[in-house]
């Protein structure tokens, strides 16, 4: 299959940051669309489109509008979720530096169309060469009149500024993200209520991810009929997939959902790097499923993978080589969790060190059963009890390694050492 | 209110829309464990242990913070919700140091009740990974122990929003956050006013009281003369601190234990509750009259005096020069009292029995010497005396009712109300009434200053003058009536302030304390007032004999060197 650039369509393209080049490539225009509509007319085009989540999770976008559009409140905000934290990912970085000013776009339509004046976009503080293009980007809208008072002539004013995150994974977390702009350390909070209800500064809020937002601003371009034509019947529009790991060419790539994985990596990306043959790939970031090579042959569609016991996340496919162990790679990710824990609830807290080490343990050859038996009873509990989203999801990867490559597992175990698990440096105990 | 509708494993229940699971589940008498949720505080769903299912969905729900909706199918007792808090308790287990049988919480932990509740009858199943931080004993009030740390963050609200004094904070992330002061900085180091409201919360071992007792030990082994003084809050809290019901006023009985515990002479805080009003009052008195420093600001609280002297140190000329009822009687003990009953002061080990963790810090002030000694050798706390009665063998409920040795074993009603918040106040305005009107004040009850109510005020004629006054308790209260104080745009002439929450009755020296305990203790101290034969200050003859024999009057320059004090900018320690 074909690329297909409608995010990436102004990639390589000169002065983009400028709002004027911008403009001169029909953008701006959606924006102008939307100023005519209210927000009840907006929200609807938005759920004709068929938009969801960029980010991860996969929630329809009109209904998060809807949910801050129907809380009345004078003072509402627009969050822009540019902390892109998942290892291996950055289609937002990518987004952001080629084409900043569809996500602004995309953000005062999001702002017109729930009531809300003012938006924040919360950058990835990894990220310092993309903040003077964001910021260059917004102060070139505020001069063409695409923000601030009166936009294109109407009566509709919104301020968009920068907020830096400090480095924490958590922070992608959407209420974890608010306590950060807040000033305050970056944990979630419970729900309900729900951000649409009481989010930044306990103000309704509607967070979304870049290419989310981005998103829209193209829907109004070019009309929800035209997006709803564009992937399959429950994922609509492109998506932005990084291909990282053992492949031939990794990269940001642009595809109509429902792209066939298995098309993705070998036809598109080259196939395995180096002539080696592939050991596994994972879906959606760090807390997605390892999938063994005969359960790649999937399209690429929120629902589809989500009902194969996968996650399309953010659209990451990190590609393993079989010169890899796959216990060792698990134990790298599970390092990862415990370290990014924010420490708050007790099942996080306490439980991703545990998985941690005991995979670290069977890792280095001293595990059994007992310990496989001891990680499935964390692993029910991290996917019900915890407080936020990094807990349930933080032992996705164990899990699916437990289920998909069992055979690798019990090779490791009462005193089989592997070779390759033990030459790595890894665990935290 | 809107009723909805839901059933608890099968059974129906019908609560206002907005209510937890905890709550309609307590409705029913569906018992679901918890750990970090507190009555009192706010919601924090972080311990998990109250999970329950919820039909239709994935996730489990923490039943303290989900509210029931209209339908609501929920579990509290399936095998997986019964499984998920085992799992999240023994994670609990296995990084808390389990040394309970020398714990001073061990009978009184909340982690201990969980785990017994759960059935907690096997080995682990993770291996222990207690950690071995350095205990914290450098406060005179409080011990803190990060081993046993379970992170549940009651004492981060209790210091940070109730008490606005920003001592504890998280650090580190994940397994390798903790609470602590910031920047390691240890207890005595910081901005902490040792109120104590921190340990009332602690549901472990992790913050504790400083415990006192071998101080005591040592002075009586010593051969020391031990005297003891009471403060109002303690008769109506010790029977409570013993096991007895809430509320039970044990005033006779608690003089016989301390007999036994072998204080030649029992004496009554009541007394120089007495005598502060009558020194306070008169300075209030001449501030008005000579246009000094106004408002003046109640000084009997140690833990207010310090958040005074730390957070708005250019504002302590507002504080009445007054010593606190404990100081007061201290100077007096090996002055006037040694003195009267021939005791060679040197030799006196004057013992305060406090519902309170900062009068520990107060009579180890430098300054607190002004009867050529140190005033008050040991302030101990309920908590510290309950445990004393305890070890001693005391049968305390079957103790014979013992009078207070005199002199100073009398105290008035207006001393007993010290106890509670407003109190202080009231007692002041009984006598300043009838000292400026000259009349009898016909109802004593100033109710307006009574209550729960964070910040109370009223006004008061006094023959033509109308005086303005202000109540705060909780040192977050404290803070509104200060901001304006300290911006010159309050208008009040007299405030009184208490750092804990309630008052003295609420303080951190006290059984463990909760909104609904500190409702009831208050009811009983007002109640047991009432009965009292002598209910105003100026009126006890204890009062009037010490400033016939001893004092040539209030604030007299006697009364300033022994009775009064003066404060310390600590701004720096911020």
């Amino acid at each position: 299959m074909e690329q297909m650039k409608v995010l990436l369509r102004n990639q390589g393209k000169p002065d983009m940051e400028d709002a004027k080049a911008y403009i001169a490539t029909g953008g701006y225009d959606g924006l102008k669309r939307a100023l005519e509509m209210d927000g009840a007319e907006i929200i609807e085009e938005l759920k004709k489109s068929g938009l969801r989540g960029r980010g991860g999770a996969g929630f329809p976008t009109w209904l998060k509008l809807k949910f801050a559009f129907d809380t009345e409140s004078a003072e509402k905000y627009i969050v822009c979720n540019a902390d892109e934290g998942e290892p291996g990912t950055n289609k937002d970085r990518v987004l952001m530096s080629c084409d900043p000013h569809s996500l602004l776009e995309g953000m005062v339509i999001a702002g017109r169309a729930i009531g809300a004046h003012v938006g924040y976009i919360y950058l990835r503080a990894e990220y310092p060469q993309v903040r003077p293009i964001l910021q260059r980007a917004i102060d070139s809208a505020y001069t063409c009149h695409a923000l601030g008072k009166h936009i294109f002539g109407s009566d509709f004013e919104f301020d968009i500024s920068i907020r830096s995150g400090a480095g924490a994974y958590v922070c992608g977390e959407e209420t974890a993200l608010f306590e950060s702009i807040e000033g305050k350390r970056g944990e979630p909070r419970y729900k309900p209520p729900f951000p649409g209800v009481h989010g930044l500064f306990g103000k309704p809020t509607a967070l979304n991810n870049v290419e989310t937002l981005a998103n829209i601003s193209h829907i109004f371009r070019n009309g929800a009929i035209w997006f709803a034509g564009i992937g399959t019947k429950g994922s609509t529009g492109t998506k932005l997939f990084t291909v990282a790991g053992n492949v031939a060419h990794r990269g940001v790539y642009e595809f109509p959902m429902g792209i066939n994985l298995k098309a993705l990596i070998y036809e598109n990306c080259g196939g395995i790097a180096d002539g080696k043959g592939l050991l596994a790939v994972q879906t959606g970031g760090s807390s997605g499923p390892f999938i063994r090579p005969d359960q790649i042959d999937i399209p690429l569609d929120i629902d589809f993978v989500a009902a194969s016991g996968g996650r399309l996340g953010c659209g990451t496919v990190f590609v393993i080589d079989d010169s890899n162990c796959i216990l060792d790679i698990v134990r790298n990710t599970q390092d990862f969790f415990a370290y990014e824990s924010c420490g708050q609830c007790t099942p996080c807290r306490e439980g991703t060190i545990r998985v941690a080490q005991i995979v670290d343990k069977i890792c280095r050859g001293d595990g059994s059963m007992v310990d496989v038996r001891a990680l499935q009873e964390l692993i029910d509990m991290l996917r019900v009890a915890p407080l936020c989203g990094l807990g349930h999801s933080s032992a996705v990867p164990i899990a699916s390694v437990l289920q998909n490559f069992m055979p690798e597992v019990e090779k490791h175990l009462d005193g089989d050492a592997c070779v390759w698990c033990n030459t790595q440096k890894g665990g935290r105990s | 209110m809107a009723m909805v509708h839901a059933t608890i494993n099968g059974i129906s229940v019908a609560v206002e829309a907005g209510t937890t699971i905890l709550e309609a589940a307590k409705k029913i008498h569906v018992n679901i464990p918890t750990l970090c949720y507190h009555e009192d505080l706010a919601v924090k769903a972080v311990c998990r242990i109250c999970v329950v299912e919820i039909a239709g969905m994935k996730l489990m729900q923490t039943a303290c913070s989900y509210p029931v909706s209209e339908g609501m199918v929920i579990y509290t007792d399936s095998p997986k919700v019964l499984k998920a808090r085992k799992t999240i308790l023994e994670l609990i287990l296995a990084h808390h140091q389990q040394n309970c049988l020398s714990c001073a919480k061990n009978g009184s932990c909340e982690l201990q009740n969980l785990a017994a509740e759960l059935n907690m009858s096997h080995a682990l199943h993770f291996d222990p990974e207690t950690t071995n931080f350095p205990i914290d004993d450098s406060s005179p009030s409080i011990v803190r122990d990060p081993n046993k740390c379970i992170q549940c963050r009651r004492c981060l609200e209790v210091c940070n929003t109730i008490q606005t004094v920003g001592v504890l904070s998280v650090e580190g992330r994940g397994h390798d956050s903790k609470i602590c002061p910031p920047y390691g900085k240890q207890m005595v180091d910081t901005a902490c006013v040792n109120c104590g409201q921190c340990l009332q919360v602690c549901p472990v071992g992790a913050i504790t009281l400083h415990d006192n007792e071998d101080r005591y030990m040592a002075a009586r082994e010593a051969g020391k003369t031990m005297v003891v003084q009471i403060a109002p809050s303690v008769r109506t809290t010790i029977a409570e601190a013993l096991g007895e019901e809430v509320g039970t006023v044990s005033t006779g009985r608690l003089v016989s234990a301390l007999k036994i515990l072998g204080f030649q002479y029992v004496l009554d805080t009541d007394f120089s509750a007495d005598l502060t009003i009558m020194e306070e009052g008169t300075e209030l008195l001449q501030r008005i009259q000579n246009g000094g420093t106004l408002p003046m600001i109640t000084s009997c609280c140690p833990g207010w005096v310090k958040f005074c002297e730390t957070f708005y140190s250019h504002e302590t000329e507002h504080l009445s020069t007054a010593k606190s009822p404990q100081q007061m009687f201290g100077a007096i003990i090996k002055t006037y009292f040694a003195q009267k009953l021939k005791l060679e002061p040197g030799n006196i080990f004057s013992v305060s029995i406090m519902p309170c963790t900062a009068k520990k810090f107060e009579c180890a002030r430098p300054e607190m010497h002004a009867s050529g000694y140190r005033d008050v050798d040991l302030a101990l706390t309920v908590l510290e005396l309950a445990r004393m009665i305890r070890a001693t063998g005391i049968n305390f409920a079957e103790l014979p009712e013992t009078p207070f040795d005199q002199p100073f074993g009398t105290g008035s009603g207006a001393g007993e109300i010290f106890a509670a918040t407003g109190g202080v106040m009231e007692a002041a305005l009984r006598t300043v009434y009838e000292i400026v009107t000259g009349k009898t004040l016909e109802k004593l009850e100033f109710t307006a200053v009574r209550g729960v109510e964070g910040v109370k005020e009223t006004s008061v004629d006094l023959g033509g003058t109308v005086v303005k006054v202000a109540v705060a308790h909780g040192l977050g209260n404290a803070r509104k009536i200060m901001d304006a104080v300290a911006r010159g745009k309050s208008e009040y002439h007299f405030i009184e302030i208490m750092a804990c929450p309630g008052g003295c009755i609420g303080g951190g020296g006290n059984p463990t304390r909760s909104w609904q305990k500190v409702r009831q203790r208050t009811a009983a101290v007002y109640e047991q007032e009432k009965e009292l034969p002598i209910r105003k200050s100026h009126e006890n003859p204890a009062i009037k004999e010490i400033y016939h024999e001893f004092l040539p009057g209030p604030c007299s320059r006697k009364s300033e060197r022994l009775l009064h004090t003066h404060y310390i900018n600590r701004q720096d320690i911020l």
